[in-house]
């Protein structure tokens, strides 16, 4: 059970790296909005393949 | 007209507005032929599909808040306008430079939900100068980073307003910055206290499961460094209002909050540096982290319905273009000064009181007067800062800025009516206040009649009685329940801005609306056309359309469904009308004077404003235009009497209009030609009685009474200011929403009630078993937590729709 003596600490000094960590994100305004990134992953992924399909009609009228 | 007819019932594949002239605007959309309503649609839908974002179509979720066709209106003279924003004194106050790159905020006006943004950041980033558009969901916010010297700004926001939306410069505002800066650090003690509270709950396990006693303490005193932060950092700001609210000598639920985690939390530090029996470390940052999160979810809602306020900073009346001889200057219009000459330009609005020197227009005062027909103007009239100028050039000498301006003079009266209003008291505040004064003597007497076991004993036992009746359920039940209402209301398109406006919706005895732009839409619309000669009405009506093509006077917006002749060398004479040639004649419309060269009389005395289309002086057709009536006015006005809520209309119109419309919409007490002051003194009368009048209303004339009434509802066209002192406002144009906010507020007033009983209930079954010793504190700090939750998940209903 001694080895808490060394784990409980290094879990301290990873909290607080994970804070500081967190801290940062919230000054560099990462989570300043919190409602459009959940949508803007879904239509991003579309517009590849409306890329293709655009270019692909324009060949045709070519 | 005949095909028009038979696709009466069409809706507009862009806005979603019924339309008769489908098949005349169809937009082919992914080889389909979609209808549109109007010319704007049209274009807004072709700009779309040309930049290949026709996606925009499959993701959106709601249609769009404003109506392209006004846009298209004020095509003529908005790209004008946009080029002000070129200019380096107005880019001065919300452009920064980086390098050649320039980064600016913008508002957006009309964005309605995610796929908007998706809309404007492709559109933008196709463009080559454009580095970076990031659009921010939350706040309608664009940040724009672009390469100035490819292209001016005043292109990529004319790219913006081709898609429907309108752009405005944004520059944060000290309370602005302030609102952020609690957002980010809410946030922070958030995340502190959340983490806090995990690791603090690892570490206790095996306390609560056992272990040798050297370990034991060492996991006490890990826990204790873990929730040092926790307590400092995140609770801090339970212990500045409980502090605050003492010197007030005024109780409140932060006061029992504070008293409980800091004697829990000093308790426990005692008990790990004496080996006390128990420690609670965990109690003390679960506590403190379901209290935050509260807080969070309340604060995220406020900052949310600030946001309609901001969108307010739009920035046209801020620039001015002065002239120095024959120079033009743009100054911001703070820098005016009396004296100063200025030109004014169509389509833009007067920056300070003044007199005209020279040129002819007609100025649009519907915001000051409620007049929904332009003014005409010219030399030697005066002309209030604020309004509109609408159709020529005009240059002014300025008489009045600042604090003297006619502007100022209402927003004094303004700031009168809102320091008398009547304040309205709410249910859980004074609830929650006895209720503390109960359990902080309930506290103190246990620990009283505990001491002589023992003051660790008495200690513990008063300590379980706080936390098990911290208010915890109580300081929930009304914010959460409000939190919901608001949420599900703003979908319906309802915003609220303030948090007691649920709880006094419920008890309306009346309601007052202003007449221009509120009942009615605040523009003119076709509404008759009498043909005099062999031409057909239709025919009549094509022609007058292709003359008001070429015009943005607001009689042109009545016409602008219509394709319209192509009429030539069209000239427009400022408040008397317009000419042009079709077919080798001279045709002009407009008042009968200029028409046909002299005065005649119209058909029929309905109300509105007649006029003349004629061809080389013969009189060819009788038009009259009104304004007309919103199309959910009557079911709102009905739904109203249905709960014998009374009604009144207080217009600023002289003319019997205000009188018709009431006989229309069934509304009894009508006033007419009333002045700012006059409006409040009569919903002043109405407090007198003890009435409690909501104010709904749209102008400047309206904001004396909208910061007066007990409370207001502004329009979503309403003007800047009337927006800003609204307590809530509608986001679309349907009227009908109050009924739904009538609707939800008394639900809301349940649900509140139901939570307020449970957690008194709770509380008082609680209290006598923790008084008596019987609940150690980690217990209370669950069953506290499972009270909050019910509560919060029976807030949580008020989110569904009715009615899908």
């Amino acid at each position: 059970m001694d080895i808490i003596y060394v784990l409980v600490p290094l879990s301290l000094v990873l909290l607080s790296g994970a804070i500081a960590i967190f801290f940062w994100a919230v000054r560099s305004g990462q989570f300043d909005d919190m409602d459009s990134p959940a949508s803007r992953i879904l239509f991003d992924d579309d517009e590849q393949g409306h890329d293709a399909e655009n270019n692909n009609q324009e060949q045709h009228r070519d | 007209m005949n095909i028009a007819a038979s696709h009466a019932t069409q809706s507009c594949f862009h806005c979603g507005e019924p339309t008769n002239e489908g098949e005349r605007w169809a937009t082919q959309i992914d080889g389909q032929w979609q209808p549109m309503c109007c010319p704007g649609c049209k274009a807004v839908a072709e700009t779309i599909v040309a930049s290949g974002l026709k996606d925009y179509y499959r993701h959106r979720t709601d249609l769009p808040e404003l109506s392209p066709a006004e846009f298209d209106s004020q095509d003529l003279s908005a790209r004008d306008t946009l080029k002000m924003y070129d200019s380096a004194t107005v880019q001065q106050q919300f452009v920064v430079p980086h390098g050649d790159e320039r980064e600016a905020t913008l508002i957006i006006d009309g964005i309605s939900c995610a796929a908007c943004a998706w809309l404007i950041e492709h559109r933008l980033k196709q463009l080559a100068s454009v580095q970076q558009a990031n659009l921010n969901l939350s706040n309608h916010r664009l940040t724009l980073r672009w390469n100035n010297q490819q292209q001016p700004l005043s292109e990529l926001m004319e790219a913006i307003v081709r898609l429907g939306y309108k752009p405005a410069p944004f520059s944060a505002t000290e309370q602005e910055a302030q609102r952020n800066r609690e957002s980010r650090q809410a946030i922070r003690r958030l995340a502190v206290a959340g983490i806090g509270m995990m690791q603090v709950m690892m570490l206790s396990v095996p306390i609560y499961v056992g272990m040798e006693l050297q370990h034991e303490n060492f996991m006490r005193i890990a826990a204790m460094l873990l929730t040092f932060p926790v307590v400092l950092f995140s609770a801090k700001p339970f212990f500045d209002a409980a502090i605050r609210d003492l010197k007030t000598r005024h109780l409140t639920m932060d006061v029992p909050v504070s008293l409980a985690i800091l004697l829990a939390f000093t308790a426990s530090i005692w008990s790990t540096f004496n080996q006390g029996v128990e420690v609670y470390f965990d109690s003390v940052c679960m506590f403190t982290f379901f209290l935050l999160l509260g807080r969070f979810l309340e604060m995220r809602a406020r900052h949310r319905m600030g946001k309609a306020g901001n969108n307010l900073m739009t920035l046209l009346p801020t620039v001015a273009l002065r002239l120095q001889g024959e120079e033009e200057e743009v100054i911001a219009s703070s820098e005016v000064r009396v004296g100063d000459v200025l030109r004014l330009r169509p389509g833009q609005s007067i920056p300070a009181d003044g007199v005209i020197l020279s040129g002819r227009s007609s100025v649009d005062e519907a915001a000051l007067t409620g007049e929904y027909l332009p003014v005409s103007k010219q030399k030697g009239d005066a002309v209030i800062g604020g309004t509109f100028n609408v159709e020529s050039p005009m240059t002014m000498r300025v008489t009045a800025t600042g604090a003297e301006a006619q502007l100022s003079t209402i927003m004094r009266l303004m700031d009168r009516a809102q320091q008398e209003k009547p304040a309205i008291a709410l249910i859980a505040d004074r609830v929650a206040s006895f209720f503390v004064a109960a359990v902080l003597v309930v506290s103190a007497s246990v620990a009283t009649f505990w001491w002589p076991q023992g003051p660790e004993y008495a200690f513990f036992v008063a300590l379980s009685v706080l936390v098990v009746t911290c208010p915890c359920a109580l300081s929930l039940a009304t914010p959460t329940a409000l939190t919901a209402a608001t949420a599900s209301l703003r979908e319906s398109g309802l915003l609220i801005s303030k948090g007691y406006v649920l709880e006094a919706l419920t008890h309306i005895d009346r309601v007052v609306f202003d007449k221009t732009g509120t009942l009615t839409l605040g523009r003119l619309t076709l509404e008759q056309c009498e043909a005099l000669a062999d031409r057909s009405q239709d025919d009549c009506l094509q022609l007058i359309a292709g003359l008001e093509r070429h015009s943005t006077h607001p009689i042109a917006n009545a016409f602008r469904h219509l394709r319209g002749y192509s009429v030539e060398d069209v000239e427009q004479l400022a408040g008397e009308g317009i000419q042009g040639h079709y077919q080798g004649h001279c045709w002009r419309f407009g008042h009968s004077r200029y028409a046909a060269g002299e005065s005649l009389q119209p058909p029929s005395q309905e109300p509105g404003q007649w006029l003349l289309l004629s061809c080389d002086y013969q009189p060819q057709a009788w038009v009259r235009l009104n304004d007309s009536t919103r199309k959910s006015a009557p079911a709102l006005i009905e739904g109203l009497k249905r709960r014998d809520i009374a009604i009144s209309l207080l217009t600023g119109d002289p003319s019997n209009s205000g009188q018709r419309l009431a006989a229309e919409l069934g509304i009894e007490d009508v006033r007419s030609g009333q002045s700012p002051e006059n409006k409040l003194e009569a919903v002043r009368q109405w407090q007198a009685q003890g009435q409690r009048v909501l104010m709904v209303g749209d102008g400047i004339n309206d904001v004396p009474v909208l910061a007066g009434a007990d409370l207001s509802l502004a329009v979503n066209e309403a003007s800047d200011l009337a927006k800003t002192n609204a307590d809530c406002m509608l986001t679309n144009g349907h009227l009908d929403v109050i009924l739904q906010g009538l609707e939800r507020a008394q639900m809301t007033r349940r649900i509140i009630r139901q939570n307020i009983a449970w957690a008194l209930g709770y509380n008082l079954v609680a209290l006598p078993v923790a008084a008596a010793g019987l609940v150690p504190p980690w217990a209370a700090a669950i069953g506290m937590s499972l009270s909050s939750l019910l509560v919060v998940t029976n807030a949580l209903r008020l989110v569904r729709q009715p009615r899908g």
